[in-house]
């Protein structure tokens, strides 16, 4: 009883993946508690879909093995698969088949009872704004449209654990939200969820532990704040004036590079309150007026980028 | 393993694919269109004894229509990413390729059900043996929607491919099938021939069943039939099996 109290919701140990002579994934192992929501993040090509789909069960090992609330993925990939709902990198919807037969048929899957398949899809497409559309062939339906579907079957059965890959890729900001909204409220109504995403915004927001993955290997794991204060020594001053200015404006003791981002300045520094004083006196004598200023902490995005070598 | 959960992964991959995949265009031509060109093209303007000739027809349409729906549905669901899908969810590659083999052999039997009804009702056809008949149509539809089931598993996502090598195959073993010419007429190295096609020993049961006049008994007919079966699943696990571990 105590060991199932405590039973990770997935639990991957030493995975290995190689494709020819390209090894994807090297010795990963994640142990996700349940309850929480877990980002994944890499760069392209670092590693991240090739795991999630040997955690899925889509992919076999070369070796290592996963656990699924206790079910190993590999011995019994039925068991295992029952307590999951997955959305894969790119996989869409049965495109011959309306929105409501799509969560149908997978409901199926899972043994549900046609009373409770109709009611649980009647549900879920009214969460997802698509009641309307219910009866419509999916091959009619735009890209947003088509990934709510891809989300409305992986939830059909409130899975326990939740497993999406790159759910937000390429949405609007409509279906963007209803998919956040929706995997906060999978969340809230007790399912551990398994995110990848390249926003590190969104598994900022999101996640409440994050794992960073680069060539194949975890480089890093923690709560977002724990990684961003990995990384505490290092702050930025966001400037902008009302003409552009080179970055020769910046080269001063304590800066140590300058970055332009859009119509901005990002300025490092160990020393914000020294740097800001240097580019208040700089607009002065250079007779630039300054339309913004702040300073910030080192975001996510940061630990991201100088964990993965910023490749 | 859970076989009710097992069983039922079977019967909702066969009803995915019959609701998509029976009235697809591939499916269409060279399950129902192309036996029936193929049997009017040999019949028409010569005066063959249809009685005689009908087994190797109503074998030719079994083989036609089971073996097409399979070949389809793997590189259709890879080209629409819908195959990735349907492996996360709770189904092992058994329960896909006999789901696959299901829908094939359904719908060969649905059909030449369809076209023995209406062609015993017009030319008055024979029949010997209604028991062997059905297991023919069972064993046959199995078999070769096995065999559409195998030519699905190489990897590709570009179905036209995968038909292209499916009437490749197909093709010769109807010429070699003792479909156009009785069996007990054939001789050395076209005997030989005609023996390593499995669609003969269909004709030959199906001769049992209608005329009575085989070349084999139907027991040895049934066992190469079974024996065909076995080795069709077999491979198409292999290869698909491969697959998934090379992630493709």
């Amino acid at each position: 009883m105590y060991r199932k109290l405590y039973m990770d919701a997935i639990e991957a140990v030493h995975l290995c993946k190689s494709f020819g002579p390209v090894t994807a994934v090297n010795d990963v192992s994640i142990s996700i508690p349940q309850g929480g929501i877990f980002g994944f993040l890499g760069p392209n090509g670092a590693g991240k879909t090739t795991t999630i789909r040997m955690i899925t069960g889509v992919l076999i090992p070369d070796a290592g093995s996963v656990h699924v609330l206790g079910t190993d993925v590999n011995k019994d990939p039925l068991g295992a698969k029952l307590k999951m709902g997955v959305i894969p990198e790119n996989g869409t919807v049965y495109s011959d088949l309306t929105a409501k037969q799509n969560i149908l048929i997978t409901a199926k899957f899972f043994g549900m009872s046609r009373a409770d398949r109709e009611r649980r899809a009647e549900e879920i497409l009214a969460r997802l704004g698509l009641s309307e559309r219910k009866n419509d062939i999916v091959r009619t339906f735009s890209k947003g449209m088509r990934q709510r579907i891809s989300i409305a079957c992986a939830i059909v059965h409130s899975p326990k654990v939740l497993i999406l890959d790159e759910p937000t890729t390429g949405l609007d900001v409509y279906s963007r939200r209803l998919v956040i909204d929706t995997v906060r409220h999978m969340n809230e109504q007790g399912s551990t969820v398994l995110l990848t995403t390249h926003n590190i915004e969104e598994a900022n927001t999101l996640c409440t532990m994050i794992s960073i993955i680069n060539k194949g290997t975890i480089v890093a794991t923690g709560s977002p704040e724990k990684l961003k204060k990995t990384f505490d020594t290092t702050r930025y001053v966001e400037i902008s004036f009302d003409q552009t200015v080179g970055p020769g404006l910046f080269a001063a003791p304590g800066i140590f590079r300058a970055e332009q981002w859009g119509d901005k300045w990002r300025v490092y520094t160990d020393d914000p309150d020294r740097a800001v004083k240097h580019l208040a006196s700089v607009a002065e004598r250079d007779r630039l007026t300054i339309v913004s200023i702040a300073t910030s902490n080192p975001t996510l995005e940061e630990a991201f980028v100088q964990l993965t070598g910023g490749t | 393993m859970d076989w009710k959960v097992f069983a039922r992964s079977i019967a909702v991959v066969t009803e995915k694919n019959m609701r998509i995949y029976y009235f697809k265009g591939p499916v269409v031509v060279f399950g129902l269109l192309f036996p029936l060109i193929m049997f009017f093209t040999f019949f028409i303007g010569r005066n063959l004894d249809i009685v005689l000739f009908f087994p190797g027809f109503l074998g030719m349409m079994l083989f036609f229509t089971a073996s097409s729906v399979g070949p389809l549905i793997t590189p259709w669901e890879k080209r629409e990413k819908t195959y990735e899908r349907l492996v996360s969810l709770p189904v092992i590659l058994e329960s896909v390729i006999i789901g696959d083999l299901m829908a094939g052999a359904i719908f060969g039997i649905g059909i030449t059900i369809i076209v023995f009804v209406v062609s015993a009702v017009l030319l008055r056809l024979p029949l010997a043996n209604a028991g062997i008949l059905v297991l023919g149509f069972v064993l046959g539809s199995i078999a070769f929607a096995a065999l559409g089931t195998l030519l699905a598993s190489p990897t590709t996502d570009n179905p036209s491919n995968i038909m292209m090598l499916s009437s490749l195959i197909r093709l010769p073993l109807i010429f070699v099938s003792g479909i156009f010419v009785p069996l007990s007429s054939l001789t050395g190295w076209e005997w030989i021939l005609t023996s390593l096609s499995p669609l003969t020993y269909l004709v030959d049961l199906l001769h049992t069943a209608l005329n009575g006049d085989a070349v084999y008994p139907p027991w040895f007919d049934g066992l190469v039939l079974v024996g065909v079966i076995l080795v069709f699943i077999g491979c198409a696990k292999v290869i698909q099996r491969r697959n998934l571990v090379k992630g493709i």
